[in-house]
């Protein structure tokens, strides 16, 4: 069981950056890092990417590893080239205030599996 | 077909445009999936690699019915220890690497994890080339 990433942008009162693209895409694990090395050994199904990195390389690490939900920690500036990198490999990307440990627990309490 | 491209050392910003390119076309040849994510994950890690530690470099990719070849070539510092900078963990790269995201000694074997075969061939001081083998299997 999952949930959708608008619901989930919602319960982390998370921007959704990229309006354009389908919130009701259902979520059901979860993989936070900062090293983008990491993320990229995975392999992912219906999994949202927590990250405090926000550059474009966070962009670029989902894109090759299937990830479609981006959801950046602590407010952290989010570039509009960012945002055009999601919108082009449709990934929805959330920008929270809650931090990587925040936003983690949240998800775990909801249900959202980890990946390992 | 044969895809080209070129990376200039230090360009965060471009680095990871010739996987995506690459990904885009072996969807449009639908090439499956799994064999997709390895041969962009590969070739992303040495995009990373090239834009951390080269000065520029040329990427090749041929794409065969039965395989996908990708040929990655660098000027730069080489590397003197092949052998340790396959280790996972060990990493030669600098801050600012490291706050791309990368930089953590896993680079190399990824790529190794996500090729079926990869040769590497570095002179110190003048650059490496890396070739990287996926095939398809039946």
């Amino acid at each position: 069981m999952g949930m959708q990433i608008g619901n989930i942008a919602e319960i982390l009162e998370a921007k959704v950056l990229t309006p354009e693209l389908d919130t009701s895409r259902e979520v059901v694990h979860a993989f936070s890092s900062d090293l983008m090395s990491d993320v990229l050994t995975g392999d992912y199904h219906k999994t949202v990417l927590v990250t405090g990195l926000s550059n474009l390389q966070a962009i670029r690490t989902a894109e090759m590893s299937d990830i479609s939900e981006v959801i950046v920690a602590r407010n952290k500036e989010v570039s509009k080239e960012m945002i055009e990198l999601a919108l082009e490999n449709d990934i929805v990307l959330l920008s929270s205030r809650y931090s990587l440990y925040r936003i983690s627990g949240i998800l775990f309490r909801e249900g959202i599996k980890p990946v390992y | 077909m044969v895809m080209q491209f070129h990376i200039e050392g230090g360009d965060f910003v471009s680095a990871g445009k010739a996987s995506s390119s690459v990904k885009r076309v072996l969807k449009q040849l639908n090439v499956p999936p799994k064999l997709i994510k390895r041969v962009v994950i590969a070739l992303y890690e040495t995009e990373v690699n090239v834009a951390a530690h080269a000065d520029q470099g040329d990427i090749e990719v041929l794409i065969e019915s039965d395989k996908i070849t990708m040929v990655i070539e660098d000027k730069g510092p080489g590397i003197r220890d092949i052998d340790k900078a396959m280790e996972e963990g060990y990493s030669t790269a600098s801050k600012t690497v490291r706050e791309m995201g990368f930089g953590a000694g896993m680079g190399l074997p990824n790529i190794r994890r996500n090729s079926d075969e990869m040769h590497i061939e570095s002179v110190p001081g003048k650059g490496t080339e890396v070739r990287i083998i996926n095939t398809l299997k039946s």
